[in-house]
């Protein structure tokens, strides 16, 4: 069988182009980020300039000063760029008339998605870092936003103060830590300096048990900014035994649709060795197997 | 009070999921203009000027009285604002009926903005704050186990919020400066996924930017239009988020601020003296927990209301005629649209939503862990 030969074969070689009068000083003008145009006999101005307009007369050699900003005529989306492409992501060809000009350029548009790009959307000239006098002085266009990013940044020393600290330690011990006023005798989990009830300090600490009630609950199954868990979870209310207000945690270690207001469940402790000052020491609260408790049992707390 | 109160000008901005067209200045200055036309009154006319909006994590902008006095027409006059979480818009609107009631101003602009689209208010409920749990719920995550008590509790048929949510979407069909226009049915609703289980995407209020302003003036400057809205009762109530006891579901502080607001307002009997409500209703499921803290259902049996279409438009008691909450949410506004909307109810000018005959109406927002109330009673009668 006679295979048929192939054997790769670049053609490569740098002309020397004269770039004349007028696209000489456009491309020189380049190298110092300045954007002319040229005007033409009957009174129009060309960006990028011509030596010769389209009507086949010379243009003037008047150059008018631009600003490098433009509108998109007309565009086309390049999801997949190829080699000498001026970006390795999807952009825009587009035909951009620059402010001032009767006529197009045609460049890239760095636009990021292809919904952000419009006939008729404005776009500001972004300069290439280093130049050379080429057109591809200017790197790209870009669309004009009408928002700026304002971004926020503040540093804060948290102290979480005297009796959310003891909290805090007990949790490091795997205990609960209440605060009690001993004339309301209510209990407060985490305990919080005074009864609000009463305006009571708490004087007492008190350990509450790490098993209560479920008194309600919310299967979440949205996805948001800042969220450290996968949807779908349940997050819900528990009045831990001995204590008069809920915490909130995770519930696990069942199917959601058995979980149910008034089940008893108890905390699930990450190992012993892992404890910190954290309420993260517990994982979730799961069935204790116990029956429910009653309605009323705990509808105050509801 | 020493001076009655009136509303004689309402203005709000067309409210959009993004109103990039306008900067934050330009945003409320649209509300405010419209006002003054309503009004017939120029920026000279105002003495004074009270502002409202969401907590500062909302928009991350700090103090934006202070930014914003240029372009609301207060060089050279008081401006200050309130500060009372999504119950602020009721709240601004209370402080600012209460100058001209004191007799401190005569013509009093108040206003309220939200732009959500700027910032993100669910990261800006839940950070991460070192030593304090993260709360892994965002706002519908907190509200909904309130929800599933409030079922529990009362036996309500599973549908009263989808009821609610159909109900006031058809109402916001009726609105051209609402942010939804959804004509949903019964079955939609309940098809739609559930986000924070019991409530479901489609009984949830939208994220808007927008802007509401109203011109209050005394008396003597009533008359510079023919229906005047009579401020007559305010009400304003707080309690903590948390204390033994606490009851979530009907708190005590919003039962006060009715019971405050109805002495005010000399109204004994709230479901025959008041024609019609605006009432924050941010999770379909609020309007039946909502119509028993203010009186309008006794305990266990709001949902009936809905259910039997007593708060539909043209039902006996309306409620949420311009779609509410649930059709337009620029958190820091929504409160005084709620109010602005039963003055516009009362004035006889709320277009394609007004309910005919409308004379005694109820503004009412609640903002934070369902612990700030505030509440007016506006009437075509001085």
């Amino acid at each position: 069988m006679n295979e048929i030969l192939s054997a790769p074969y670049v053609l490569e070689y740098t002309y020397t182009r004269s770039t004349g009068p007028v696209v000489g000083r456009f491309l020189e003008n380049l190298r110092y980020e300045v954007l002319e145009g040229v005007k033409t006999a009957d009174g129009r101005v060309l960006c990028p300039p011509l030596e010769y307009d389209e009507e086949g007369e010379p243009t003037t050699g008047e150059f008018v000063p631009l600003r490098p900003s433009g509108t998109v005529k007309s565009w086309s989306w390049v999801q997949e760029p190829r080699k000498g492409h001026p970006f390795d992501r999807p952009f825009a060809w587009a035909l951009i008339q620059i402010d001032g000009t009767d006529n197009a350029m045609v460049h890239a548009v760095d636009a990021g998605k292809a919904k952000r790009m419009k006939t008729g959307m404005r776009v500001r000239l972004r300069w290439a870092d280093e130049k050379n006098g080429t057109i591809r002085d200017i790197a790209c266009f870009e669309p004009i936003a009408p928002f700026l990013p304002g971004p926020v940044h503040l540093e804060y020393d948290v102290n979480p103060g005297k009796h959310y600290t003891a909290y805090l330690r007990g949790l490091q011990e795997g205990k609960f830590i209440g605060g009690r006023d001993p004339e309301a005798g209510k209990v407060y989990v985490p305990p919080r300096g005074a009864d609000p009830m009463t305006g009571n300090p708490t004087s007492e600490y008190v350990e509450v048990a790490d098993v209560g009630v479920l008194t309600t609950f919310t299967i979440i199954r949205i996805p948001f900014e800042g969220q450290k868990l996968t949807p779908p979870y349940c997050f819900g209310a528990i009045v831990l035994d001995g204590a008069d207000t809920p915490i909130y945690h995770l519930i696990s270690g069942v199917p959601h649709d058995d979980i149910r207001m008034g089940m008893r469940v108890k905390a699930k402790w990450k190992p012993q060795d892992e404890w910190e000052t954290s309420l993260e020491n517990i994982l979730y609260f799961e069935p204790t197997g116990e029956p429910d408790a009653p309605f009323d049992s705990y509808k105050e707390h509801l | 009070m020493a001076e009655h109160c009136a509303v004689i000008g309402i203005g709000q901005t067309k409210h959009r999921e993004s109103r990039r067209d306008l900067s934050m200045p330009g945003l409320v200055r649209d509300a405010a203009l419209r006002a003054l036309q309503d009004a017939d009154m120029t920026w000279k006319d105002i003495d004074s000027i009270v502002i409202g909006t969401a907590p500062d994590m909302f928009e991350g902008v700090m103090m934006p009285e202070l930014w914003l006095s240029d372009a609301l027409g207060a060089a050279g006059k008081p401006i200050f604002r309130v500060h009372t979480a999504g119950s602020v818009g009721g709240s601004t609107a209370v402080v600012a009926a209460h100058l001209v009631q004191g007799g401190v101003h005569e013509k009093v602009l108040t206003l309220a903005f939200e732009k959500q689209s700027e910032a993100n208010a669910m990261w800006a409920l839940s950070p991460a704050i070192p030593f304090q749990p993260q709360l892994v719920a965002g706002a519908g995550g907190y509200f909904a186990p309130l929800i599933r008590s409030y079922i529990r509790r009362s036996d309500a048929h599973p549908d009263t919020g989808c009821m609610v949510a159909v109900k006031d979407r058809q109402n916001g069909l009726l609105n051209p400066n609402a942010h939804l226009h959804l004509d949903l049915t019964l079955e939609q609703v309940k098809a739609s996924p559930m986000l924070w289980d019991p409530i479901r995407f489609s009984e949830t209020c939208p994220s808007s930017d927008g802007a509401v302003a109203m011109v209050l003036v005394s008396d003597k400057h009533a008359g510079r239009v023919k229906n005047p809205a009579w401020v007559k009762g305010t009400s304003v109530r707080t309690e903590r988020t948390f204390f033994a006891g606490r009851d979530q579901v009907n708190p005590a502080a919003g039962k006060l601020c009715a019971k405050d607001v109805y002495g005010e307002a000399g109204i004994t009997n709230p479901t025959k003296e008041i024609d019609c409500a605006e009432v924050y209703v941010p999770f379909s499921w609020f309007e039946p927990m909502w119509l028993e803290n203010l009186g309008f259902a006794d305990e266990g049996e709001g949902w009936k209301m809905t259910m039997e279409g007593k708060t539909a438009l043209d039902g006996e008691m309306p409620w949420n005629m311009s779609g509410g909450v649930m059709c337009t949410n620029p958190i820091g506004a929504s409160g005084m649209l709620r109010f602005a909307e039963a003055a516009r109810q009362v004035r006889g000018t709320a277009e394609q939503h007004q309910v005919d005959g409308a004379k005694v109406a109820v503004g009412h927002a609640y903002g934070g862990g369902s612990q700030f109330f505030a509440m007016w009673v506006v009437s075509s009668e001085r």
